[in-house]
Order: structure tokens, then C-alpha cells, then sequence
């Protein structure tokens, strides 16, 4: 009897060859996109909540914060997209705990592919969604009255600025999704650490208005040299000390969580 | 390359923490055949299928597939082999050929191949109507045969099956049987664990029965009926007032584990000459007898005598859409 998998990618020694590791990426990136399509909830996650986000914090806010909502939009829709980048990184976590929980994962890794392929290929799309929602936001945005005054220069870079962000953070969202028991723990993990941090930051206030030893954390909060290098890109501000503390805190992140979060997948998966 | 055992394992061991969910366990599957491996809840079932489909790695012994080492060569283990869990692994948010095509895809089949051999599967499992349908719309029963089509998109020769009927309907049960029979009538090999006696019964060609995590009889379903309790005389007497004379007469006979039933005594025969001398003794005492028969013992028996417990369905795990009572369903089959 011969073994008739179909084209196994496999070398001789049941390794998966690179090439072949990158395609089933690819794949496993595939199937978390087209998964929108049936799911008309992810479409509100990455879509409806970002732009009720945009929509409330001008209007409602605008008016008390900066005396009009176009005064305030100009200050705070960089923060609002930081802030919705950030959340957005729980469904990163949220996905992830459901393969897991839900066997997908071990029907996955009982197929000859490389170990590394589906945690690279949600990620992967993931990062398109934040790429996505952030475009999005700033559209808006412009039909609102924001004007990317840093020009196309500024608009490219602080975009990928978030994405690069995202995928650092994205590591820690991997350790909570292999290591949460449901989703709900997920959920409650991701929003109950993430609320407290995006608003003591300058996201969405000027820092100097907090009492003091809230502005001594919001000095180093990442979330806030995020938000001043994003807001100094699109609008054409001073961006280096924000952008090079943005980029530590990226490394920063990613070096503490990637091993982490490897090792916890690898345990897991 | 032909080898006569597909599917072998020699003194395999795990634990986990303080459990020992494998403690030497040996089996073995000749190619072509179905083994059962047949035992309660927590008694290794899963573990082993999980070593074999390359998901754990034994703490000690070995495992063999198709004579591939499933550590040392996990790789080739993972191209020949297909798995289907206890719970239907497939993405909700996908489509039923949508599924297929990703197992296909990650297998480097090429599109449009994958395309028909998703269509294909579809088919055979009669989802062809709920192929564009994304999964979360799906029964229970249409989900684990969505998860048994995308185990076979490789074609494998080799089948794990865990559980694969658990918190089934009676009548989805019955198609699951049938599709399972099909493949092992093109020849596939399969490991197929279970709680249902009936299952392992109907579908078995040999049956290794677990107790935490050790072996404790090994046969055809034929031969553990028979090494265990041998033959169950049956017999009710045709007027009931006569239950308790002709018990005693039989309990002489038979011994002390002859029971009373909803009116029919039963006991286990273990000596040819038992029969006669029953029937000698309720004549001599003027009974009549409405029924009686004599059969073999039902692999319920069988298991109850070897694991000194019956079969529980699991109540604390709960599945991916698997709602229903797992012991509603057991009678029910059971009865069938």
C-alpha cells in the first residue's frame, strides 16, 4: 500500500519545505479574511465601531473639549485610531482562543504543514484588518473636516507606524488567547487592560490637564508617544523623540512577548 | 509498501501531572481492519489517538503508523494519516466547501483539484445542498460530517476516529456508521475510539478495551463475549406467582448471581450441563415455562464484567455544539 496524499509538500525527511511553509501562510491568512463574509460581526469590529468611535468623540466630546468638534477631531482622531488599533488587537486574541478551544488547532496540526503557519497566517490578516480599519478612519475623517496636513510622506508612515505597533502588540494578544480558558476571559483580559491605558494617555487630552501623578504615568505611557508620533505624521508635527519611544516600546513589547507567546503556542498547538 | 500492521503501538506511557493517562499500553491494527478501543471516560482513549495523530508525544513506548515512528518522523506520520476529534474541528465562519478547500490548500493541492475535491466530498456526505452555507447554520450531525470529508481531503489510508459519534442523534449516528463502513470497504485502516459498545460492536473488526489508561482485554467483539461470562440463560415462567420457586431452583443450579428482572430470571452459564439441569429441575417442580433462551453475553455485560463499571457518558465535558445528553442518546441506541 502506498501513501496517496496528494502532494504532500514534504522533503524526504517529513520536513515542510520553506517555500511550501510560506504558502500554507497564505492559506491560513486566506481563511481568516474570507471568514468576514460570513460574518457580518467582524464587519462591525473592524468597521462600524471604528467609525460610531470617530462619530461619537467629535460630536459629543468635540464641542466641551476643544470648543468644536472640528477643533477636537484634528487633535483626537489620531488618538481614536491608535485607541481602536489597540482594541482591535483582542480579536487577534479572540480568534486564536476559539481555534483553540473549538479543535481546529489540533485538526491543523495533524495535517503535514508548518507548526508556525497558522499563528503567522492570523496574524497576517489581522494586520490587513488593522491596515483596513485605519484607512478607514482617516477617510472619514477627511469627509469630517481632518486634513493630513504631513501630506502622503506623513499619511505612509504613521499608517505604517500603527501596523508595525499592532504587530508587536499582537504578541501579547497571542499569549492571552493561548492561555485564556474561553473567550469571555479574552474578552474581559483584553478590554479591562486596554481601556485604562489608551485613556491615561494623550490619546485624547492634552497630558498637562491630569494631576500630576496621573501625568507622570501618561509621560511614559506608550500609548501616549504612539498617539504624539501618529497625530505629528499626519498633521506635519516635531515626531522624533515620540516616534523613536513608539519604536523602543514596540521592541520592547515584541521582545518580552514573541518568546512568550511562542512558547505558549507551542505548548498549546 | 506493505506492512501488516498499520497502526501499532508497544508499551505506550503518558501522564499528565499526577494522572497516568497511558500506562503500557500495546495495540495494534492490521491494515485494512477497524480497531476499537473501547473504554469509560479518563480512560487514555483520547491520548492515544492524539499520540498517534502527532498531537502529544509519549512519555515512554512507542507508536507506529504505516511503520513510521510518530515522533522521529511526525512529519510523514502527518501526510498519511486523517483525524476527526470528538468535536467537529471546522471553522464556523467558513463554508462547508470553504472548509475542504483550506484543508485542501494546506495540503498543496492545487485549486482547482482542491475545488473538485471538495465538491466531491460534499457529495458523498450529502452536504451538497449546504455547501455554500457558512458552517455556524449547520446541525450537529452535518458539522462531524463536514469534520469526517475534511479528514479524508488527502485521501488518507490511515483513519484516527475519536469519539466521532458523541452527542449524536440516534439517526445521525447511523449515517456516520454507514460512511465509516464505506471507507472501510475501500480499505482504509481506522483507530476508531468509543464509549458505545454497540459502536465498537457494529464497526470493529478487533477490540482493545482501556481502564485507566491499561489494556484490560483485548479480541474480535465475538471473543469477548465469549471470554467474558461465557452464554446468559434467560427464562419466564408462564404464571408470575411462580417467580420466586423457579428463582431458587435456578439460583440452586446456576449459582448466586442468578438475577430477577421485570420478570425474567437470568444467569450466567458457564457449564454445558447447566441448561438441562435447569429445565429438569422446574419440571420436577411443575413450572412452566413461558421463555427460555440461551445467549451470548452483550458486550455491556462484557464490559461491565471486566471494568467492574458500566459505560457513562461524559456529562462534564462539553463539546462544540453538542447539546444533547449524551446518555438520552446511549439508551436510545441502545434499545434500537
Amino acid at each position: 500500500m502506498t501513501a496517496t496524499t496528494a502532494g504532500a509538500p514534504l522533503t524526504t525527511s517529513g520536513r515542510v519545505r520553506p517555500g511550501a511553509g510560506l504558502r500554507q501562510t497564505a492559506t491560513m491568512a486566506w481563511r481568516s479574511l474570507v471568514a468576514v463574509k460570513h460574518n457580518p460581526l467582524e464587519l462591525v469590529d473592524y468597521s462600524i465601531t471604528p467609525i460610531m468611535f470617530v462619530f461619537l468623540f467629535t460630536y459629543v466630546l468635540g464641542g466641551q473639549m476643544a470648543g468644536s468638534p472640528g477643533a477636537y477631531l484634528e487633535y483626537a482622531l489620531p488618538g481614536i485610531i491608535v485607541q481602536n488599533t489597540l482594541f482591535m488587537t483582542t480579536y487577534t486574541a479572540l480568534a486564536l482562543n476559539t481555534d483553540l478551544t473549538k479543535g481546529v488547532f489540533d485538526r491543523l496540526r495533524s495535517l503535514p504543514i508548518a507548526r508556525s503557519a497558522p499563528l503567522i497566517g492570523r496574524i497576517t490578516a489581522d494586520l490587513a484588518k488593522h491596515l483596513w480599519a485605519t484607512l478607514l478612519m482617516i477617510a472619514l475623517g477627511l469627509v469630517l473636516g481632518f486634513r493630513v496636513t504631513g501630506g502622503v510622506g506623513g499619511l505612509l508612515a504613521g499608517t505604517l507606524l500603527l501596523v508595525v505597533f499592532a504587530a508587536a502588540v499582537s504578541w501579547s494578544a497571542v499569549l492571552i488567547g493561548m492561555l485564556a480558558g474561553d473567550a469571555e476571559k479574552v474578552q474581559a483580559f483584553g478590554f479591562t487592560l486596554i481601556f485604562p491605558i489608551t485613556f491615561t494617555s494623550s490619546a485624547f487630552v492634552v497630558v498637562d490637564t491630569m494631576p500630576g501623578w496621573l501625568q507622570a504615568w501618561a509621560d511614559v505611557n506608550p500609548v501616549t508617544h504612539l498617539s504624539d508620533a501618529f497625530r505629528g505624521l499626519l498633521l506635519g508635527g516635531e515626531v522624533g523623540r515620540p516616534l523613536l519611544w513608539s519604536l523602543l516600546w514596540a521592541a520592547g513589547i515584541a521582545a518580552v512577548f514573541y518568546p512568550l507567546a511562542m512558547r505558549a503556542y507551542r505548548a498549546k498547538v | 509498501m506493505t506492512y501488516a500492521y498499520a497502526i501499532q503501538a508497544e508499551g505506550l506511557a503518558k501522564r499528565f501531572k499526577e494522572t497516568k493517562a497511558l500506562d503500557g499500553v500495546d495495540l495494534a491494527a492490521r491494515t485494512g481492519t477497524v480497531l476499537g478501543l473501547l473504554g469509560p471516560n479518563g480512560a487514555g482513549k483520547t491520548t492515544a489517538v492524539r499520540i498517534f495523530a502527532t498531537l502529544l508525544q509519549p512519555d515512554a513506548g512507542r507508536a507506529e503508523v504505516a511503520g513510521h515512528d510518530v515522533v522521529r518522523e511526525a512529519g510523514v506520520v502527518r501526510s498519511l494519516v486523517g483525524l476527526t476529534g470528538q468535536y467537529a474541528a471546522v471553522d464556523e465562519n467558513l463554508t462547508g466547501t470553504e472548509n475542504l478547500l483550506l484543508i485542501g490548500r494546506l495540503l498543496g493541492i492545487p485549486r482547482r483539484e482542491a475545488k473538485a475535491r471538495a465538491a466531491e466530498l460534499l457529495e458523498r456526505f450529502g452536504l451538497t445542498d449546504a455547501a455554500g452555507r457558512a458552517v455556524k447554520t449547520f446541525s450537529g450531525g452535518m458539522r462531524r460530517r463536514l469534520d469526517l470529508a475534511a479528514s479524508l481531503v488527502g485521501r488518507p489510508r490511515i483513519l484516527f476516529l475519536d469519539e466521532p459519534t458523541t452527542g449524536l442523534d440516534p439517526r445521525s449516528r447511523g449515517e456516520l456508521w454507514d460512511m465509516l463502513r464505506g471507507l472501510v470497504a475501500e480499505g482504509v485502516t481506522a483507530l476508531l475510539t468509543t464509549q458505545y459498545l454497540n459502536e465498537a460492536d457494529l464497526l470493529a473488526d478487533r477490540i482493545v478495551v482501556i481502564d485507566q489508561g491499561r489494556v484490560i482485554a483485548e479480541g474480535t467483539p465475538d471473543e469477548l463475549k465469549s471470554q467474558v461470562g461465557g452464554q446468559v440463560l434467560q427464562l419466564r415462567p408462564v404464571r408470575g406467582h411462580d417467580l420466586a420457586t423457579a428463582h431458587a431452583l435456578v439460583a440452586q443450579a446456576a449459582g448466586p448471581q442468578t438475577q430477577i428482572e421485570d420478570e425474567v430470571i437470568t444467569a450466567p452459564v458457564n457449564d454445558p450441563e447447566l441448561m438441562p439441569s435447569v429445565v429438569r429441575r422446574l419440571d420436577g417442580a411443575g413450572i412452566a415455562v413461558g421463555e427460555l433462551t440461551l445467549r451470548r453475553s452483550s458486550l455491556d455485560e462484557v464490559f461491565l464484567a471486566l471494568t467492574g463499571h458500566r459505560t457513562e457518558p461524559d456529562g462534564g465535558r462539553t463539546t462544540a455544539g453538542a447539546g444533547t445528553d449524551d446518555n438520552d442518546i446511549e439508551r436510545a441506541v441502545s434499545t434500537s
